[in-house]
Formats: structure tokens, sequence, C-alpha cells
């Protein structure tokens, strides 16, 4: 049985500017990390093997050539084996075509128990792609995991966290997780794991691999939403003073607390 | 498939393209511009290139019927027999985007014991409100929720569905637009509607830094997720008006792997990243005991009270509610510094809070560097003032 992490290569910093004369994104200095949530993924897969000793834990992602830098530090926490599907026919994925991507890589892969995702990522913030691979793949899932209690041969019992309530429930395998930040504290890669990991060669998967191999269900076609432009936001630096006497301060404050509906 | 090709001829400078691409997309390969698989088909080589150096091709474009999706429908989100506010917020919406095309509203109710509810949403302007009541709807559980869902867009085709973006919509809406293969735009924080019915959607990407503007041009229905807080509630009308239809969900509809063992309320435990809105003590409020009248505040906010160092040190909150490089990092909608000097510390915690307003004695205090609105006054008496106000205005919000 597989336990597999879905994980992605995000940019080191949200500080992403448009240069305003060319409309142009500068990405000067923009390091690209794993996606911090993923982190969290990640341990929650290594510790679910212990649980399955026969188990083997895999990292997917799907992204460009340079993604294999966020697999090697998978490898380096302890994931076995980490994979990477990129393909030019992929360029310009949604939501819908990256899971739908991600759900045929899954089952090429093939064998798997439990798919572990982060929460969302930082730079799409969509936290979508999970239960539309789920879907995809026509099994069931559960998000926000604060805890995974028990494990069983072929069930999993996790808790989940709403805002208002708590609840435990149980999914039978193969299923889909959404882990919250803070489910375990994520382990560092270590020294040890990078010398071992050095050699262990990034499996790479393009179309061609994949049981769908038509083009036009990838990438921008494959994509049912378009971006008709980006832009910087308005930024409302509008910096204002105050001045004038406590009551007609505190009034004022008032009256933009009611306009701005903060008035719970 | 759609590519980017790129016509070599037409590139006089070969180095510069390379800088065209946010994503690092173009490089150059033996003296050749190639676009590697890096590419997310975000266009601006084509927009901001060199003319004609770079061109897309599409493979021919299948779209759906348009015609045969009419209507904005609404998911209304609802635990324990309480609608979710955002759920009214996009109904208003939903009724003034369906307006400009004059097309109708519609409405997804699934729970147990729905009756009262559905009749209170007559009241806010919906055509038809779909209701799916049964017992085994009672707790959200992904398959019936989806199975229920897909039922309703089946019924009623419409053009647009909207879901709040709470817990549970951020877990439906993508499993519901999947079964569809269509698109969702999650998030999003300006939505209109073109003539043809084609929704623009904007959200923020990269961390709010860059706004996309967002079509589904060719598919139906098309979701958008929207989190509370960014439409107005609507106003409630006196008189109940639209259809209720009640469905019986069939067996199929019913079926889950999923079993809840167990499910209960609780404790709400909130720290302070997670409010939206708050209210700081600094050493300018002077004594303890006007953190109470903080408090009442952040009640009032819907938020909470947190402190600078020097405030946590003297005792009068407790350690997790300090904001600060030595405490935590906050970003709520609006924070309300009272009598905070603004240290360097201080600032590096909560600078990314979206409405910052100071109130400090001093004209010069450097939290005024960044606040967006500076109250030069006495703290001391600014906030027993705003408190009696907001005990006449009573629930003064509309």
């Amino acid at each position: 049985m597989r336990i597999l992490v879905c994980i992605k290569q995000v940019p080191g910093t949200t500080q992403v500017d448009i240069d305003e004369k060319t409309g142009v994104l500068k990405r000067d200095g923009v390091e690209s990390k794993i996606n911090p949530y993923d982190l969290y993924a990640i341990e929650t897969a290594l510790r679910l093997k212990e649980h399955w000793p026969e188990a083997t834990t895999h990292a997917l992602t799907m992204g460009p050539p340079q993604a294999e830098q966020s697999l090697r530090e998978a490898l380096m926490m302890g994931i076995d084996e980490v994979i990477l599907i990129s393909d030019r026919a992929f360029a310009g994925s949604d939501v819908l075509a990256t899971a739908y991507t991600l759900s045929q890589a899954i089952q090429a892969i093939g064998d798997i128990g439990i798919i572990i995702c982060g929460q969302q990522t930082t730079d799409g913030d969509t936290a979508q792609v999970g239960p539309e691979i789920a879907e995809f793949l026509n099994i069931p899932h559960a998000t926000h995991i604060s805890a995974i209690p028990e494990c069983q041969a072929c069930s999993v019992t996790v808790q989940v966290d709403l805002p208002a309530t708590e609840e435990i429930i149980r999914l039978p395998l193969p299923c889909l997780l959404s882990v919250n930040k803070g489910i375990h504290t994520p382990r560092l890669p270590s020294f040890k794991r990078k010398k071992e990991t050095r050699d262990v060669p990034v499996r790479s998967m393009t179309l061609a691999d994949l049981p769908d191999t038509n083009p036009d269900h990838y990438g921008l076609n494959g994509s049912p939403t378009n971006v008709v432009r980006i832009f910087p936001p308005e930024h409302h630096v509008t910096r204002e003073t105050w001045e004038g006497s406590s009551g007609e301060l505190a009034d004022r404050l008032y009256t933009y607390l009611r306009d701005a509906k903060f008035l719970a | 498939m759609a590519a980017i090709i790129v016509h070599q001829e037409k590139i006089p400078d070969l180095s510069r393209v390379v800088e065209l691409c946010p994503f690092g997309a173009i490089e150059i390969n033996d003296n050749r511009v190639t676009v590697s698989s890096a590419c997310r088909m975000c266009k601006i080589c084509i927009k901001k290139g060199p003319v004609g150096a770079f061109e897309l091709v599409e493979s021919p474009q299948v779209s759906v019927d348009k015609n045969a999706w009419r209507g904005v429908a609404v998911y209304i989100d609802q635990t324990e027999g309480k609608i979710h506010p955002v759920s009214l917020e996009l109904v208003g919406k939903a009724c003034d985007l369906a307006g400009k095309i004059g097309q109708p509203v519609f409405a997804l109710l699934a729970g147990h014991h729905m009756t009262a509810l559905a009749e209170e949403l007559r009241h806010y302007g919906i055509d038809s409100i779909f209701v799916y009541d049964h017992p085994q709807l009672e707790h959200f559980r992904i398959e019936p929720y989806t199975a229920v869902f897909e039922n309703f867009i089946n019924r009623c085709k419409p053009s647009t569905v909207l879901v709040g973006g709470t817990a549970i919509g951020r877990s439906l809406a993508p499993r519901v637009a999947a079964r569809f293969r269509t698109g969702l735009t999650a998030d999003c924080t300006f939505l209109d509607m073109q003539p043809n019915t084609d929704l623009d959607q904007i959200r923020p990407a990269f961390g709010g830094n860059i706004m996309a503007h967002i079509r589904t041009p060719r598919h139906r229905p098309q979701f958008a997720t929207v989190r509370y807080k960014i439409f107005s509630a609507p106003q409630r009308r006196a008189e109940p008006g639209g259809v209720v239809t009640a469905i019986t969900p069939d067996e199929k509809m019913l079926v889950s792997s999923i079993e809840t063992l167990s499910s209960h309320r609780k404790e709400p435990v909130k720290n302070i990243e997670d409010a939206d809105v708050l209210v700081v003590a600094g050493q300018g409020i002077q004594r303890r005991d006007n953190i109470e009248l903080l408090q009442q505040l952040a009640d009032r906010l819907g938020g909470m009270v947190g402190g600078t160092r020097p405030v946590i040190e003297a005792g009068w909150l407790e350690p997790r509610r300090q904001i600060g490089l030595s405490g935590r990092t906050v970003k709520p909608k609006l924070i309300i510094t009272c009598g905070v000097s603004g240290s360097v510390q201080f600032v590096a915690g909560m600078s990314g809070a979206e409405k910052i307003i100071a109130i400090n004695i001093d004209p010069d205090a450097s939290i005024f560097k960044i606040a967006h609105t500076a109250m030069i006054g006495d703290v001391c008496e600014i906030i027993p003032e705003l408190l009696n106000k907001l005990a006449k205005g009573g629930n003064a919000h509309v």
C-alpha cells in the first residue's frame, strides 16, 4: 500500500510586485520553497507509515523541472519515493486541470491507500485541489483534519476540526485527507538523510505516462477558467489624521465602524 | 493542446525576453528561445514581449450551449439549523447579478428540520428555494451533500453557482464542480455579470499582492466561492416571496462510506491570529482596569484584545495575547491600537493588518507612520465615549 502526499513548490515570499509601467511581474530575489502547509502533510504520511509497516511513502508534485528541489526536501524528511509530473501540455492549468492531472498520475502510480494534502497553498490559497482529486478518483475525502486517532487495516479514523464542532469520522481506504497546520510538528530535513538520498532519483512522469494521454484534457485547454488579466491591487494607503475633542473622535470612530460593517 | 510558440526572427535581443516571464519559463537553449513547462499561460510574453515574437496557438474549443443554463444559484450553508451569514450575503449578490440579465435566483437548502429556515429564506428575494430535508442530512457528510447538490443543479440548470467560503463550502464546492467538470474560482472578492452570462470573477493571487480577473467562458455552471464579509447582507423583506420546493432525496443520494462516530460542539478557543478584529492595549491605557473597556469594545466588534510587550510583562494580559516579534504575528481586517507607541518589534507583528487605526495622545508617536487612520487624542477618554455611543446605538448595524 502507498501513502501519497501531494506537494507544491511556491514562491518563497508573498511579496510579488508588478512593474507598474510594463505590467510584468517582478520576481527579483523570489526563491521557491516547499509550500509550508505541505510539511504537515509529509509529517502525517511519515507517522502513518508506522501503523502500516508494509506501506511506502511517496510525494508527488506537478510543476516545472525546478520543482525537483522541493521533492528533494521531502526525501530528506524521510519520504521513500518522489515523483515529478511535468509536461508542456500542462501549462496554464487551473484548479480542475491540476486536480485532473494529479488524479491521472495517482492512477498511474497505483495501489494508493491514503492521499494526504496540506490545508492550502500560500500562493493560490484556494484549498480546492484536494477535494477535486478525490472526486476524480471517486474516493471519499475529509478536510480540516486535526488528528488521526486510529488506523485500521482498511479504514482510518480522523478528527475533523470545524469552526463550531469537532467530529470524529471513519473513512474507508482509499481516501483523501487534507490536514490542518499543527496536526504534527514537521521534522526538519536531516543531514544524514540528505547524504543518503543524494543519489535517489526523482521519478519523472510526463503526459505519455498517464492513462489519459489526450492533451486537450490538460493545461489551458483542459481548464474551464481563464485568466482574463492580472493587475496590481489598488492600494488604499491613504493616511489620514483625525484630531478634535474626545467626543468628536469617538463619533468619527463609531461612524467608521458602523459603515465598514465591523459592529457585530 | 494550447501552446505558446516562439517566432525567433522577431526577437531582437534574446537575453531580454528571458526577463519577461514571471515564472521563469522562457529559456535560451542553443541560441533559441524556448518556453518550458513552467509556463502558466499568463500571456504576459505575448502582450509585453517584442511584437509578434510569442503567439498562442489553441486547438478549437467547444462551448456548452449557454442558453440551456439560466439563473444564479446559492448554496445555503447551515449547521445545526443556523444559516451562516455568508449565505445571505451571497443571496444579495445573486439578486444583483441575476437582475442584470433578467434571470432567476435559486437557493439550495439541505439538512434536517428545515421548514422554518426555508420559510425565513423567503424574505430575501429568492425566486425558487429547493429544500432537501432528511434525517441523514442532519450532519454534513461529503458524499450525500455532493449528491444532493448534483441533483439540485440537474433540476435548475443554473448558469452560476455561489458557495460561501466556509469550512463546509471549501470542501463541498470543489467536489461538486469537479463532478460537473467545470470551473471553480475560490475566494472571489468581486463578482459581476456579462450580458452573455459569463461571470466576472476577481480574486487575489500570490497572497493578495496580485489580483486575477477570471472567467469560465465555455463551461456551465460556473462556480465561485466567496468568504464571509466580502459582500453586504441584503435587507430582510417584510413580505415573503418565491416558491419553496421540498424534495425527498432518494436512498441512492444518501449513501455514504463515511461513518460519523461522534460530533460535539467545541469550546471556542480562539487565538489572536484568528481574530478578524483586534483591539490592542499599550502602556497608554494607564490602568489595568481599562483592559476591561477594551474587552467591551472588542466584544462589540466580534474581535479580541491583544497587547504590547510592556502590557504583557505587567501581567495585565496573558502571554498568548502578545503581538510583536517576540509574540504573535497577526493580520486582522482591522486593528485598533490604544495607547501603543509603535516599537519596531511591535509593528513587525501587525503591519500586515488591512486597516490600522491608531489612537495615541502623542502626535509624534511612531505608530502613526504605519497607521491608516491616526487619531490624536486620549484613549482613556475616547474609548468610554465610544462605548457609550455603541450602547445607545444598540444593534445599529444595517
